[in-house]
């Protein structure tokens, strides 16, 4: 018996762990939309969802509820498997990186309390599902394989618009992932790893605390890539709605839909926790240690709330950018990508190199 | 024990994916059985302790080259390949060849198990990304600097295929610059 609930121990604490995240996220994302509705109506002198619950509160509710009972059409001519199997890579890839987010500093505790040793061994729960060795690559390729998602959706559709869409939407990623990578160099350099933790650290002990000021070139290539990664405006070609009907997702409907968009607005929380982590300390708030000690609950909730407060400043940017700024026009949109912003980030990465070098001498 | 049950898994898919990716006739499937055998062995690599070169492998990969791969395909629309009737006499070179690869494949399975096995440090670390960045850039500097040189070259001559400019018109500019 003992040694049955020492194997499950870990277990059902990761379950309980991944649970709690993922539903923390989705809620998170069911709101941002409803956010978003709410800015851009104030954005253009309109009022904003109201009618469902005070101030809309329960929009995303009905909303979900819409697209569950909606009729679900599948176009006779489709590639039916490849059709199916869009949506879910899409959204697959967008909830996979949830993993490795660095959701708060460690806590330390002392879990001896609990029966049959179970606590045995365990100082500090960690806010974080797993710690990889190599989380920002981890978090680069698994949304570089969310691509298929929309390519596939627009290859299997067997719609005109819909191909468009897919082959404007891998176009596009393929060539502002160079310059998110490249981007990204400069940090890693600056802390010497690649794991989210060890960069959130180095942050705290540099001098300027937060990357945004030594890496603000590097800062702007990455929030200009990520609004192209994650498709939205000025860079939402894959779905022009003015050209392509609604791109990728024309022939997509009910359940699969929303699939769909909920992929693109958990991508845009990882990319905003990314640009956090990299650039403005993470959940790290310099001076925090003077007031409460590292380690102990209270600083891990007001460090976990600064953390949440930074995302949602980046959540509002998107929405803000979407009700300001008008699109691109294809060629616009790589000749940007490719005779602009990647020779900013590699020169970024040579600037970078020759700085860190001296300073370690 | 896990690990074991995940090798066996991973590796059955990996050599379903293998199958399929040349069973199918209509390239789209091919490709995307490929991204399941890059996916299923960069889970490989995990499981050895190897998470820089898996990610690699899925950046890479499965990421990069094999989206270029289905955005070709998407592309130019390719039909379902027909079998080429007229290349018949090539299948038994084919065949030779798979024959002399699966022989090649036994005897190193037959050597690795007649090699005496020996304990392997727990406390390496060689599969961190530490420790083949320093590899990369100490013992195998001359390597990688080569390679980087080729993929340069690559692009450059790339770059050069595709110019539209042919070396006609390049001329008959270059004559214009000096007649003016």
């Amino acid at each position: 018996m003992e040694d049955v609930l020492k194997t499950a121990f870990p277990f059902v604490v990761y379950s309980v762990a991944i649970l709690l995240a993922f539903q923390g996220v989705l809620m998170i994302v069911a709101y941002t939309v409803l956010g978003e509705r709410k800015i851009l109506g104030w954005i253009q002198g309109r009022v904003g969802p109201n009618r469902v619950g005070p101030w809309g509160v329960l929009q995303p509710f009905a909303d979900l509820f819409k697209f569950i009972l909606k009729e679900d059409i599948v176009p006779d001519k489709s590639t039916k498997v490849v059709y199916m199997m869009a949506p879910l890579v899409a959204l697959t890839c967008a909830l996979l990186p949830i993993v490795v987010y660095p959701f708060g500093p460690p806590i330390d505790v002392d879990l001896s309390f609990l029966p049959y040793g179970l606590g045995e061994g365990i100082k500090q729960i960690p806010l974080t599902i797993a710690r990889l060795d190599v989380g920002v690559l981890y978090v680069l390729g698994i949304t570089s394989v969310g691509v298929y998602g929309i390519a596939l959706a627009g290859w299997s559709s067997n719609n005109k618009y819909s191909l468009m869409g897919g082959l404007r939407s891998s176009a596009q990623m393929i060539s502002y992932e160079l310059a998110m990578g490249a981007s990204i160099i400069g940090v890693v350099m600056l802390a010497g790893s690649l794991d989210l933790h060890e960069i959130i650290w180095a942050q705290g002990h540099s001098t300027f605390k937060w990357f945004i000021i030594p890496q603000f070139v590097g800062f702007v290539v990455f929030l200009i890539a990520a609004f192209a990664e994650t498709n939205r405006v000025p860079f939402d070609l894959p779905e022009a709605e003015t050209e392509l009907v609604a791109g990728f997702h024309t022939e997509y409907s009910a359940l699969k839909f929303a699939l769909f968009f909920m992929a693109e607005y958990v991508n845009m929380f990882t990319v905003s926790v990314m640009v956090v982590t990299l650039f403005l300390g993470g959940w790290y708030i310099p001076g925090l240690t003077h007031i409460f000690d590292y380690g102990s609950i209270p600083y891990a909730i007001v460090s976990h709330v600064g953390f949440l407060l930074k995302i949602f400043f980046f959540l509002f940017l998107y929405i803000w950018v979407r009700g300001t700024l008008p699109r691109f026009r294809f060629d616009q949109l790589m000749s940007f990508g490719w005779k602009f912003l990647l020779p900013v980030a590699i020169g970024n990465v040579i600037v970078t190199t020759i700085v860190v070098y001296f300073m370690n001498r | 024990m896990v690990t074991t049950v995940l090798f066996f898994l991973l590796a059955g898919v990996a050599i379903a994916c293998a199958g399929l990716t040349v069973y199918y006739r209509n390239p789209l499937y091919s490709a995307l059985s490929l991204i399941g055998v890059f996916i299923s062995l960069a889970v490989l690599y995990l499981t050895l302790a190897a998470p820089f070169i898996a990610i690699t492998q899925i950046l890479v990969y499965a990421g990069a080259i094999m989206v270029l791969v289905v955005f070709v395909i998407m592309l130019l629309n390719l039909d379902e390949e027909r079998p080429l009737n007229r290349l018949k006499h090539l299948y038994f070179i084919g065949g030779g060849l798979g024959a002399a690869m699966l022989a090649q494949a036994f005897f190193i399975f037959y050597a690795v198990l007649k090699t005496p096995k020996h304990v392997v440090d727990t406390e390496s670390n060689a599969g961190s990304t530490m420790s083949i960045g320093t590899h990369m850039y100490t013992e195998y500097l001359l390597p990688v600097e080569i390679v980087g040189v080729m993929l340069l070259m690559a692009i450059i001559g790339a770059v050069m295929l595709v110019r539209k400019d042919t070396h006609a018109s390049l001329e008959a500019a270059a004559e214009k610059e000096t007649n003016d």
